[in-house]
């Protein structure tokens, strides 16, 4: 039996249920998952997904790092890596000339789904009192 | 959900609309059945497809795709007709009811079993079981708002529980079932471009003013027209008028209807950034990726489908040099001219229950101690389990009149299959996670498409064979399973692959209110692939080819 390093109380990302699941880690690899009985939503129970659908955390595609290229023809690949500052500069500096010729409206933003609660409110207040629009929508439809 | 996922074992009466829920909320699913097995709750299904769910229910009502309004329509009239209505409810808590009695007159269940196929019989005996009922919860999922009438389905559910008093109790309500672990606190926060965190409305000059002092802008600076979703982003694209969009966490070119559409309008945009945990087919067209923390490599909350907010906790460090998503965007931020200072997910919280009433008396602290679900207004308010007690938000519950629209393309001669689209238990909605865990794809490795065994025969098609499934907007290559599972004449595909992408054939027809795509009906054809030629190969991917 293999001992975790630490078991971690989390949600499940998955639908819109909200399990509470533990996660085992162990060499810093989530190697298994279990349901929560001390909670009003799943009481220790889990689908398929929710078990057994976690490897894609450690998957070998995984970005890493962050990734600029000046022709869309040119694949993403090592020759494209670049630091946070030049990414995030480069963000900054072709969102504001972009408002800067055509006005806030034509940017816009997709918020998620599958980011917290947190993330979405700073996504949406960054393009309403940052940049000035409310284009700002999710995939709620879909 | 206006009720409950602990509540749904003391219903008597369970209606599920339009929601498979055994493969797309597996845990729900497992209550409804503890309702039924064990507390003996009957169980009305309205679904076109003999989904698992079928097993347990008192009634299958097998409607045609797209025609929930006129079986629910008909549903009502029954209630009216037979005096079944709850007149003290109706009378105390509901505005609009004469009208709408007037206008359902017409809708006998005859008539709707002309249009959706339902026997009449059927509709009267699931109007006398909801209304008799001491509690009766209605469920839906995407099948009954993925279609250009996805309010009116949503409206015709909700005057059903007004018109029986089935609502602002335990057990009862009116509950959607959310697909995603988060969609509800994305709309919460104000991820829609109508709204800001709360649902209080861009247009209103008190919200306007409220966010302009809270977020420290001056008020001209917040814009008060909502601004475009979705669906009518890649339309101004194409239109010139959306140069750059950011995308965190989304995969637009391959959950969007009418993916050609979309694509043509990514490869016009400016700029496009993509921020995300994998390169996905969003990203390929992007100019800068953003490498992002997963769910387990970062601090935060989710909102669940009955408005439960709880805390996700880090367990790993992200990869390389992924980080979470909120401190990419305070850099961001901070770089357009911002001075944004937050310590972390907590602290983010804290701002956000400030502007946003019904988040107002949570805090990352509190739900160390389990999960809350609003509205919970102050610190010492313990959530809300049942909504609309004894008033709804708007004051009187409003009857509305709604009247039968077809879908917006049905078969016809040239496309004569009519196609649905949807999840299977094991993949989940793109399959960029449950596709990378082998444990799950190899029991679901390839595409399907689901035909009933009277069509298969007539085309000679079997089992594992390959088809081709093609509309008026693309097409792609699946393999067939024969399955009673669906009608004649329906096809039933997931959108969880990549490499067949169902939005390629889907329609960009959308629901005028919502905007909605109709994702639950189009027009397709299906023939069988002898062999694929060369020119098919190089559009499949390599699990077609290796079934091939």
């Amino acid at each position: 039996m293999i001992n975790p390093d630490r078991t971690i109380q989390t949600t499940c990302p998955y639908c819109g249920v909200g399990c509470q699941i533990d996660l085992h880690v162990k060499d810093n690899l989530i190697y298994r998952v279990s349901g929560r009985f001390d909670n009003q939503v799943n009481h220790g129970n889990l689908c398929v997904k929710g078990r057994f659908g976690f490897d894609f955390t450690h998957a070998p595609d995984r970005l890493t790092q962050p990734m600029v290229r000046k022709d869309r023809r040119q694949p993403f690949d090592k020759s494209t890596y670049t630091t946070w500052e030049s990414a995030l500069d480069l963000v900054a500096q072709r969102f504001r000339a972009i408002r800067d010729e055509h006005g806030p409206n034509s940017i816009a933003f997709l918020t998620s789904a599958k980011c917290t609660n947190e993330e979405n409110y700073l996504l949406q207040k960054l393009a309403r009192a940052v940049i000035g629009t409310n284009n700002v929508d999710h995939c709620a439809r879909l | 959900m206006t009720d409950s996922i602990v509540n749904i074992k003391h219903a008597d009466v369970l209606f599920v609309i339009g929601s498979n829920t055994t493969e797309a909320h597996p845990v729900i699913s497992l209550e409804m059945k503890k309702a039924v097995r064990k507390y003996r709750a009957k169980l009305i299904l309205l679904d076109p497809r003999e989904i698992e769910l079928a097993d347990f229910a008192f009634m299958h009502l097998r409607q045609r795709p797209g025609t929930d309004v006129a079986v629910l329509n008909a549903i009502a009239h029954v209630i009216i007709r037979d005096s079944l209505a709850n007149l003290s409810f109706i009378e105390e808590r509901t505005e609009g009811f004469e009208k709408f009695a007037e206008s359902v007159k017409e809708w006998t269940p005859e008539r709707a079993e002309a249009i959706s196929g339902v026997p009449a019989q059927q509709i009267v005996d699931s109007a006398y079981l909801y209304a008799h009922a001491s509690n009766a919860m209605i469920f839906w999922a995407m099948g009954i708002t993925q279609h250009t009438t996805g309010t009116e389905n949503v409206m015709a559910c909700s005057n059903l529980a007004l018109l029986a008093g089935q609502i602002g109790r335990p057990s009862t309500g009116l509950n959607p079932l959310r697909g995603q672990n988060n969609v509800q606190g994305a709309c919460d926060m104000g991820g829609l471009p109508n709204v800001y965190p709360g649902y209080q409305p861009v247009a209103d000059e008190i919200a306007r003013a409220k966010f302009a002092s809270g977020w420290g802008v001056e008020y001209d600076e917040l814009s008060p027209k909502p601004g475009l979703t979705v669906t009518e982003i890649t339309q101004g694209i194409l239109e010139g008028r959306v140069k750059a969009v950011f995308v965190m966490g989304e995969n637009p070119m391959l959950s969007d209807p009418n993916l050609s559409h979309v694509k043509d309008a990514f490869d016009n945009l400016d700029f496009l950034v993509c921020q995300d945990i994998f390169l996905n087919e969003t990203g390929e067209h992007a100019d800068v990726i953003l490498p992002a923390a997963g769910f387990a490599e970062k601090a935060g909350t989710y909102t669940n489908t009955e408005r439960r907010v709880q805390l996700i906790r880090p367990a790993l460090d992200p990869p390389g040099e992924a980080r979470a998503d909120w401190a990419i965007i305070l850099d961001l931020a901070n770089r357009l001219g911002a001075n944004w200072h937050y310590d972390g997910a907590a602290d983010i919280f804290k701002e956000m229950a400030t502007l946003t009433p019904s988040y107002a008396g949570m805090s990352h602290e509190r739900l160390e101690h389990g999960g809350l679900q609003w509205p919970c207004p102050t610190p010492e308010h313990l959530g809300t389990p049942v909504l609309h007690i004894g008033k709804f938000t708007r004051g009187l519950g409003l009857f509305k009149v709604l009247d039968y629209r077809p879908p917006a393309e049905l078969p016809d001669e040239e496309y004569p299959f009519l196609l649905s689209t949807g999840r299977i238990l094991y993949h989940w909605h793109g399959g960029t996670m449950t596709r990378r865990s082998p444990g799950l794809d190899t029991i679901a490795p390839e595409a399907e498409a689901e035909i009933h065994p009277a069509d298969a025969a007539r085309l000679g098609i079997s089992t594992g064979d390959l088809v081709r499934v093609f509309s008026r907007r693309g097409s792609v290559v699946a393999a067939a399973r024969i399955t009673r599972r669906s009608s004649p004449g329906m096809v039933f595909m997931t959108f969880h692959y990549a490499e067949a992408a169902v939005n390629l054939l889907t329609i960009d027809a959308v629901d005028p209110i919502a905007k909605i795509p109709e994702y639950k009906v189009c027009a397709v054809n299906i023939e069988l692939l002898t062999q694929l030629t060369d020119k098919e190969f190089s559009h499949e991917s390599e699990s077609t080819r290796a079934v091939a």
